[in-house]
């Protein structure tokens, strides 16, 4: 058995998670830019960050027999101050065409302000120009069922954006039909506390199907678990999922989304 | 779309203890806040608001009970007040930060 973590944090994760990970049948990863716990005090910061992971966590990762992919952006997080938010993605460009580098992300909102939707839509207008795959993120807990509204609607007004090559990632029981009835693709994160569990994300895809869902760990710096998207397949199978149905969600639905954009490689 | 290939004597089997352990955590959770002293928040109230939601006879309680804790505004706020969510949405008027809860941590417990 194989399979893809779509969305993983793996700057914040050890060489033991690699080694458990590629135990448990990982073939290949994404990552997208992210908040690192801390706001960094230059766009230079960013742009370390954008070499650590277009050129360092690929060849950790590869030591695993693991193939490490990227998205880049400025996080809704940092987002809050426009001027320094446009310096950083002013980086951007400089590396869309490297490698492993899949698209713009992971975008969104935190607590939906003002600030955080213009950034949110000058990265969705960059994502356009570029003609790249973009994957968002969408608020936490109480702050979520709005903003996934509002994000939808920023993409839907750019206009030049096909929402087949969108993924909304983090999607819950309420808003996993608002992204998919838009023809966006839907991500599940599966987190210890908040977020899904491995049984609800199980117990969603019973009830909206496999098309255009995968599931992910997005396991980070903060309470995560790297195996839980195998931990999300066991689920399945002890309710008697057939393997075709498991491998889609966790294998062949990541793979096609994410091979829009030529460059990636599951190995 | 694939269906749950359980029946409910398997769900039962399967799953009962672990939710009636649940069950006892919620329970035991309410009993804890009565126990101690002080005020507390808005947050509660949603909480014994979306609880109601368990014993409805109707479906989507998971969905309902997540627009329970949402916040349903449609505007973007002006400034983002930092950078944190606590898990339910105040009340308009009442407002009322609790007071550790938003961290600076992403989402209060996790990361992204
Ligand atoms: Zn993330």
């Amino acid at each position: 058995m194989k399979y893809i973590d779509p969305h993983i944090h793996m700057v914040s994760r050890t060489t033991d998670d690699y080694h458990n990970m590629a135990l448990a049948g990982c073939v290949a990863i994404t990552e997208p830019a992210f908040w690192a716990g801390y706001d960094r005090s230059s766009p230079q910061g960013f742009y370390d960050y954008y070499r650590l992971l277009t050129e360092t966590e690929p060849k950790r990762a590869a030591a695993y027999g693991i193939n490490h992919h990227c998205w880049l952006c400025i996080n809704p997080k940092e987002a809050e101050d426009p001027a320094f938010a446009r310096e950083v993605i002013e980086l951007i460009p400089e590396f869309l065409d490297k490698p492993g580098v899949l698209g713009v992300g992971e975008i969104g909102l935190n607590k939906n302000s003002k600030n955080e939707l213009t950034i949110l839509e000058e990265q969705i207008a960059l994502a356009a120009k570029h003609n790249q795959l973009v994957l968002v993120h969408t608020p936490h807990l109480e702050d979520k069922l709005k903003g996934t509204k509002l994000i939808i609607d920023a993409i839907k007004r750019n206009g030049t954006i096909d929402p087949g090559r969108v993924l909304i990632d983090h999607v819950e029981e309420h808003t996993v039909d608002l992204v998919l009835s838009e023809g966006f693709w839907a991500g599940m994160t599966l987190y210890p506390d908040t977020k899904c569990t491995p049984q609800r994300a199980a117990d969603i895809i019973e009830m909206c199907g496999t098309e255009r869902l995968w599931i992910n760990s997005a396991g980070d710096w903060g309470h995560s678990d790297p195996l839980a998207v195998p931990k999300c397949r066991l689920e399945m199978k002890r309710r008697g999922h057939t393997e075709e149905t498991i491998d889609t969600i966790s294998y062949h639905n990541p793979m096609k989304f994410l091979s829009q954009s030529g460059k990636f490689n599951a190995g | 779309m694939p269906p749950i290939p359980l029946d409910k004597q398997q769900v039962l089997d399967l799953y009962f203890l672990e939710h009636r352990a649940k069950l006892l955590d919620l329970a035991a959770f309410l009993d804890r806040y009565d126990r101690a002293g002080g005020a507390g928040d808005f947050r509660i109230e949603v909480f014994r608001e979306a609880v109601k939601i368990l014993s409805e006879d109707a479906p989507e309680r998971a969905r309902r009970v997540q627009e329970a804790f949402s916040d349903h505004s449609i505007e973007p706020i002006p400034t983002a007040p930092g950078k944190g969510a606590v898990g339910a949405q105040p009340p308009a008027k009442s407002g009322g930060t609790p007071s550790d809860a938003e961290t600076s941590d992403s989402n209060g417990r996790g990361a992204l």
